[in-house]
């Protein structure tokens, strides 16, 4: 159908406020896109920017071969899901879903025939001649897909649609989601700062930060290859150790205990990410240890979150242990695989190398 | 033991009950006797009105003093004139406070704090101090006995009220649903039209009647930029109202207009009751 281009995209309210500088991306056909960040990162901006809701100070937006920088949001071709649903409440469920199409002059019986497909797959049954505030909320969010989906949209755009429900509710609907846009065959836009959302919905996602675009990359690559050290953090919970450390040749020198440098690294200081889930129990006999002292146990259920203070250092170490594996009370000895590790450069905040 | 003392709950119950009954009738009482007081008058023939002891229970009801207005005088000219000042004045308001409102609540305006603190204030300003200004205005612009100089006043007094509750309200309303409307096609004009129009309802009957009653009741310009038979309205009117003789004062004649000149408030907000309450406690609980 139509690819969603966003060219050197820009928003600046005055020189302190600038939500969104110069992002770029392509969003193809069937794409489910997330944008993922913490709040004020910019990323309800971009999409509001996309809806045509908000005027970009510079750059463009194409859906297709059109552009549609300067068109009206009506007239983009575009569906937008709101996080508070924005369902008319003085009209019917019914009219809600039909207002799209009446107002692109529709004939009644097409309308009607889309919506009995949209309704088949959503289970809307019984629903189209109530109000929407006769219904819960998980309906109410059925209602607003379903008035996205009818309108057969050149871009589907989504503003967190689920941080509405209770929780149970939410995974629930995230799967549904899941399905029904898979077979949507149009560049989907989804907003969220839940990385369980957007690892599960996407194929790929872009991390922003104050207004910069951090990493584009598919959810594992984010995972396992973090950009940066913004990425590294945000991304993953509990969150990834980030040790900053001093360098002696080719190894980097946590405490007392060497851990060697990739070949191509030559920097005094570097930054040493692993995640908590990545730190083992060293087995018996095992070299290449390091020593510690448990400061607390977190019991998340499926696994204790240790914090551990590695021997002759103030550094403070994070490690994810089952609970079915046992370690002494106090003094603990763990296992940095070297195949975790993730380098960065503590100027630049990059991924090395 | 269980037995007795749940008869004593019940007991208690009732005596609450009964107590919290009386009380209200007390208030409701207190609150209605003057209006009661006014509407038996209006039906107690002169004799019973003027009577000593009062008659509280007339053997005799009539309905003598309605006809007699209605045969005296163009009684019926006056209501339509009440009404048609107090309709275009309320219409008016509405049709100039609403836009405003919106554009208050909605636009990032320069300076809209001292527009609405303006706005404020001329609610506060005791319109009697208005008035010496506006008998000016009225003469030089040749507007005395004409309608104009009626409705122009009522609507610039009632528009700053008009401004603030509604702004408040449009304020309530979630901005998601006008941007979804923008999303859906509809153009700025349909948008105002077909979703927030119908929304904004009851709070545009509310402040409307309002407006409508204090058009309705307003003497004192009433009394003084009008002075031909045909013009007045009906709060002028029923003070005017004299008797046969120079010292009689025609007591069921004006029961009579009062209950008449009240009457259509009390019909309007018997019809609306429901959407007034709606806007008066509009965005109170989260919908």
């Amino acid at each position: 159908m139509a690819q969603l281009k966003l060219r050197a995209l820009n928003k600046t309210y005055n020189p302190q406020v600038v939500p969104l500088k110069d992002l770029s991306l392509d969003v193809q056909d069937g794409e489910f896109l997330t944008l993922l960040g913490p709040s004020g990162c910019g990323k309800s901006t971009t999409l509001r920017l996309i809806a045509g809701l908000e005027q970009p100070t510079r750059g463009e937006i194409w859906i297709g071969d059109r552009n549609v920088t300067e068109q009206a949001p009506g007239d983009r071709n575009i569906a937008m899901v709101f996080q508070s649903y924005a369902l008319y409440p003085h009209m019917t469920v019914y009219d809600n879903i039909a207002s799209g199409l009446k107002l692109r002059r529709m004939p009644a019986s097409e309308i009607r025939q889309r919506i009995e497909e949209v309704n088949r797959f959503l289970g809307l049954d019984g629903l189209l001649k109530r109000k929407p505030g006769q219904l819960s909320g998980g309906q109410r969010q059925r209602v607003a897909l379903a008035r996205a989906l009818v309108r057969r949209p050149d871009v589907f755009l989504l503003d967190e649609p689920l941080s509405n429900l209770d929780a149970l509710l939410r995974e629930q609907v995230r799967a549904e989601l899941k399905q029904i846009f898979s077979d949507q065959n149009a560049p989907i836009v989804y907003v969220t700062h839940d990385q369980t959302e957007a690892m599960t919905l996407s194929t790929r996602v872009a991390v922003l930060n104050d207004g910069y675009l951090q990493q584009l990359d598919s959810p594992k690559r984010i995972y396992t290859r973090p950009a940066n050290r913004f990425v590294a953090g945000f991304i993953g919970s509990p969150q990834m150790n980030l040790l900053p450390l001093k360098c002696d040749q080719n190894c980097a020198m946590l405490g007392r205990y060497p851990i060697p440098l990739p070949d191509r690294i030559r920097l005094p200081e570097v930054i040493l990410g692993i995640r908590p889930e990545h730190v083992r129990l060293a087995r018996p006999g095992e070299t290449s240890t390091l020593q510690g002292q448990v400061m607390l146990v977190e019991n998340l259920g499926m696994s204790d979150l240790l914090s551990v203070q590695v021997e002759g250092t103030s550094i403070g170490l994070r490690a994810l242990l089952s609970p079915d594996q046992s370690w002494g009370e106090k003094n603990i000895s763990l296992v940095l695989p070297a195949e975790s590790l993730h380098w960065f450069d503590p100027q630049t905040g990059d991924r090395l190398p | 033991m269980t037995n007795s003392s749940s008869q004593a709950s019940t007991h208690a119950l009732s005596t609450r009950r009964i107590g919290l009954a009386i009380v209200i009738l007390l208030i409701l009482i207190f609150s209605l006797a003057p209006i009661l007081w006014q509407l038996l008058t209006s039906f107690k023939t002169t004799a019973d009105i003027a009577a000593i002891p009062n008659v509280y229970f007339p053997k005799q009801l009539t309905i003598e003093h309605y006809t007699e207005i209605f045969r005296r005088q163009p009684f019926l000219r006056y209501m339509f004139n009440s009404g048609f000042v107090a309709i275009t004045s309320t219409l008016l308001c509405l049709l100039i406070g609403t836009p405003a409102a919106y554009a208050l609540a909605r636009l990032k305006l320069p300076g809209e704090q001292i527009v609405l603190a303006a706005t404020l204030i001329v609610t506060l300003f005791p319109y009697i101090l208005l008035f010496l200004g506006l008998l000016e205005l009225v003469r030089t612009f040749g507007l005395a006995n004409h309608y104009l100089a009626l409705i122009v006043p009522y609507t610039a007094m009632n528009v700053p009220l008009t401004i603030l509750v509604m702004r408040s309200f449009f304020q309530q309303l979630p901005r998601d649903l006008e941007d979804s409307a923008k999303v859906d096609g509809y153009s700025t004009v349909q948008m105002l039209l077909q979703i927030l129009m119908p929304l904004t309802l009851p709070a545009l009957v509310t402040t409307g009647i309002l407006t409508f009653i204090a058009a309705w009741n307003e003497f004192l310009f009433a009394l003084t930029f009008i002075t031909r038979e045909s013009m007045k309205t009906i709060p002028v009117a029923v003070a005017q109202l004299s008797g046969t003789a120079v010292f009689e004062i025609p007591y069921g004649a004006l029961a009579a207009a009062t209950v008449i000149g009240t009457l259509p408030l009390v019909l309007l907000l018997l019809i609306f009751q429901q959407r007034i309450v709606q806007g008066l406690t509009a965005g109170a609980v989260k919908g």
